[in-house]
């Protein structure tokens, strides 16, 4: 039996001791060497320059040699009870309960008493609160604004591919497809655009829009209306633009509606004409927002 | 040396009764106790690798001229964190290993976490007085997902700068508030130059601290309140039984720890994930083919694609439609998930503790209801691979969407009425989770052979399995005697013995010490010189561990 006195001294009670099987003991031990062998070989690994696959392997074997020790240790060297304890009632018992409440009261009716500074510390440390709530939001980032509703498009804007290079009127054959933006935002995530060549006759044209296509060509915002991927995919075969994202497929030759998919609204179309020198550029900018919808946008 | 450094400790913290109870603590042993230990584990991995890759990787969307170690795409213009990220990979020593191990204990800890949900609902273990670590641990769940999310955008790669664009999108879609929403948290309208340092500081340092932060509350709750256990031999709603802490419990965590973390650098080693260098730095304007998310933002992906086109528009302003499958959607599942006990408890009227677990067929309600929302979430993952799916099985992407569509209000319900009816099935079997007792072959004098069963264990074969460890009968037998200062500084709370301590046995415990006032005046004196009622019951707040 433990010996606890009261100047610290302290016997060592007779223990339990698991007398293991010897096959056991000699897995643990081995576990750990293989474990040591592998360290120094991932050591000389990283010597000779490392190899993602043989450091992987290599500390496969560290970390299962170390954990197959342990646990072969845990379960077959040392005692498993199994031992049964008893929970302790986790609610206090009433007494201390009620002494708990009795302070909490004691304090609270202590500075219950001045009710006019209570609500002065809280108006206090709330308008505190709300004053630097301020200046970080707003120095998080500007606000929306407008930002929402324009494209770096103008009028009289110089249609231009990724490369920078001029789009003309002979850029594309019928069928064909690029992306574009204008000249002075080339790359623009806002601005991507994309200019189709269709056949004239089998166009669609929605009311308002009839120069809006010059020679086929028609330029709709590449932003799909659903999630704001760009709609990257064009099928030729059935003139359809397809976003990847959540396959959202639109109609070309009917001004780009939404025939398939989550998207919700035709992709808005960029009016274009071509200038004298057979340059294609835009007759205005976007005649609404590009891209997903949100809470401002009114239809 | 140890006892020496023990009382070293002692004499200045004052340890040796928390830390004692900790060694004796007992754990109950389960194949499923561990999967929260994976969780952890993997956690634990992700720090490490995590620390790692701080190292090198720069999070900064400043476009640069790569020159680096990947030949093909020298001289392209990149960002510098891809770049860094390129540089950590290729030309780091065990550069590649960490990040790919990062990358998939980031998969494990998720997975490990929802499975390790699915365990606690499943059988129970959320009732009371466990609630505040359910909700503690949906917390986590949410937090472990929001930051995989950010770590998986940080390359700025072209998969995962899509998804920021749809994550970008979807905070748009917040009614009232959304665009300010999108506007401070991307620093402005998409991209932007803030998203990669902002990210990366959510991603390594606040999303972190807060798992972390939560984490412990989540074990401590844990280890005050002890583990649940499965009925069996022995086991009552009052006891725990199982192995002690020290050292058999020790050394199978430890060693677990370190199985968990050699999977996920086997993983991390030999089986590819997230080559950043075959997608491309994000530009804004190109996309790829199947563009998928890490496997648990699969359900979200799924939901956004079979989420039919309404926009609602009216009054000037719009909801648009990916607000109810990425805002609403989630928001529901977190709150209901968060809520359940709560919810249960509205059902049951159950205000009783709970310390034994249910077999999932002996409460075919709960389990129907848990199959069922489960099945829905899966049906929404899969629904994640729509076009894949209809490429490789050469259907039309109309066949297939809308094949979902249907399967996800056709498959819970079916799903839930088969668990019901297996759970009602199994649970009246005779005898069933019980040990079949065996037949035994018996010959008689004739030489005749006849079978017999064995006679069934005698219960109080079964209560006397389980004994104390042998320190806490010893510990026991210490307080039996009369030495006052141990009795009056341990007895009162201290773990109780085989007999019980009076207040435990659900006595209420005597008159208030200082009578009338309620308030206790707490005499100015060593506490050891207390008088002993007064010392005991003050004292006694303090002293639970």
């Amino acid at each position: 039996m433990t010996k606890v006195e009261r100047d610290g001294a302290f016997t060592p009670p007779e223990v339990e001791i698991v007398e293991g099987k010897r096959g056991v003991e000699s897995l643990v031990a081995l576990a750990f060497v293989v474990s040591v062998l592998a360290s120094i070989a991932l050591a000389v690994t990283f010597v000779l320059g490392g190899q993602p696959q043989i450091e992987g392997v290599l500390l496969f074997v560290i970390l299962a040699g170390i954990g197959v020790g342990m646990v072969a240790w845990g379960k077959y060297l040392v005692p498993q009870g199994p031992y049964s304890q008893e929970r302790e009632v986790l609610k206090s018992e009433i007494a201390e309960r009620q002494a708990f409440l009795a302070s909490l009261d004691r304090g609270q009716r202590q500075i219950g008493r001045r009710p006019f500074l209570m609500k002065l510390m809280g108006a206090s440390i709330g308008v505190f609160g709300l004053v630097n709530l301020f200046p970080f939001l707003r120095s998080l980032g500007p606000q929306p604004k407008k930002a929402l509703y324009t494209t770096p498009w103008k009028k009289g804007a110089l249609l231009v591919d990724a490369n920078g290079s001029v789009v003309t009127v002979n850029t594309l054959e019928v069928g064909g497809m690029v992306t574009v933006f204008p000249s002075y935002n080339v790359g623009g995530a806002i601005s991507q655009t994309v200019l189709l060549r269709a056949a004239n006759t089998d166009i669609t044209t929605r009311p308002g829009r009839e120069t809006w296509g010059p020679q086929g060509y028609l330029a709709f915002s590449k932003l799909c209306t659903h999630a704001g991927c760009p709609v990257g995919l064009y099928q030729e075969l059935t003139q359809q633009l397809l976003c990847p994202c959540h396959q959202s497929l639109f109609d070309v030759l009917t001004g780009a509606t939404p025939v398939f998919g989550p998207a919700p609204r035709p992709l808005p179309q960029l009016p274009l004409y071509v200038d004298s020198s057979g340059y294609i550029r835009a007759q205005a900018g976007y005649d609404e927002p590009v891209g997903p919808g949100f809470w401002e946008r009114g239809a | 040396m140890i006892t020496q450094t023990a009382d070293w400790f002692d004499e200045r913290l004052g340890i040796a009764k928390f830390t004692r109870k900790s060694l004796n603590k007992i754990f109950p042993d389960h194949w499923s106790f561990m999967l929260g230990e994976i969780a952890m584990y993997s956690f634990i991995v992700l720090l490490f690798t995590g620390v790692f890759l701080t190292l090198f990787f720069v999070p900064s969307s400043k476009e640069i001229i790569y020159h680096g170690a990947y030949k093909p795409l020298d001289g392209h213009k990149v960002s510098e964190a891809y770049a860094s990220t390129l540089n950590l990979s290729f030309s780091v020593r065990a550069g590649l290993v960490m990040r790919q191990m990062h990358h998939w204990a980031a998969n494990v800890f998720i997975a490990a976490i929802v499975v390790h949900v699915c365990r606690i609902f499943f059988t129970g273990a959320f009732r009371k007085p466990r609630e505040i670590n359910w909700v503690i641990g949906t917390l986590l769940l949410i937090l472990a997902i929001v930051n995989g999310f950010l770590g998986y955008s940080l390359p700025d790669d072209l998969i995962s700068g899509t998804g920021i664009r749809i994550a970008f999108s979807i905070v748009l879609s917040v009614p009232v508030v959304g665009s300010y929403l999108a506007f401070f948290l991307f620093g402005g309208n998409f991209p932007g130059d803030s998203i990669i340092p902002r990210f990366y500081s959510l991603h390594i340092l606040i999303i972190p601290a807060l798992i972390a932060g939560l984490l412990g509350a989540h074990l401590a709750v844990m280890w005050h309140q002890k583990h649940t256990q499965y009925k069996g031999k022995g086991k009552s709603e009052r006891n725990v039984v199982g192995v002690a802490m020290w050292p058999a419990y020790a050394l199978q965590a430890g060693g677990f720890f370190f199985l968990t973390a050699a999977v996920i650098a086997i993983l991390g080693g030999l089986v590819q994930i997230n080559p950043i260098w075959l997608y491309g730095q994000y530009i804004p304007y190109k996309v790829s083919y199947a563009v998928q998310p890490d496997w648990y933002m699969g359900w979200l992906d799924g939901a956004l694609r079979l989420m039919p086109s309404w926009e609602i528009v009216g009054f000037g302003h719009m909801i648009p439609t990916i607000f109810f499958p990425a805002v609403l959607l989630p928001g529901l599942t977190f709150t209901a998930l968060a809520l359940w006990p709560f919810i249960e408890k509205k059902i049951t009227k159950d205000n009783a503790e709970h310390n034994l677990l249910d077999n999932p067929r002996d409460v075919p309600w709960r389990t129907s209801v848990g199959v069922g929302v489960l099945a829905f979430y899966v049906v929404l993952f899969f629904a994640s691979s729509t076009d894949v799916l209809a490429n490789s099985f050469q259907l039309s992407l109309n066949f297939v969407l809308w094949g979902f569509r249907i399967l996800l209000f056709v498959v819970p319900p079916i799903a839930a009425f088969v668990a019901y009816k297996v759970a009602k099935e199994a649970g009246s079997v005779p005898g069933a989770g019980r040990r079949k007792r065996a037949n035994v072959i018996l010959r008689t004098a004739e030489g005749a052979y006849y079978t017999e069963k064995t006679a069934p264990r005698s219960p109080q074969h079964e209560e006397e399995i389980a004994e104390e460890l042998p320190e806490e009968v010893e510990y026991h037998s210490l307080h039996g005697h009369s030495d006052d200062d141990l009795v009056t500084s341990a007895a009162p709370t201290g773990p109780s013995g085989p007999s019980g301590s009076p207040s435990h046995a659900g006595v209420d415990v005597g008159p208030l010490p200082s009578g009338g006032s309620g308030i206790f005046r707490i005499p100015r004196v060593r506490r050891s010189a207390m008088p002993e009622t007064g010392g005991e019951q003050i004292g006694g707040i303090g002293d639970r561990g």
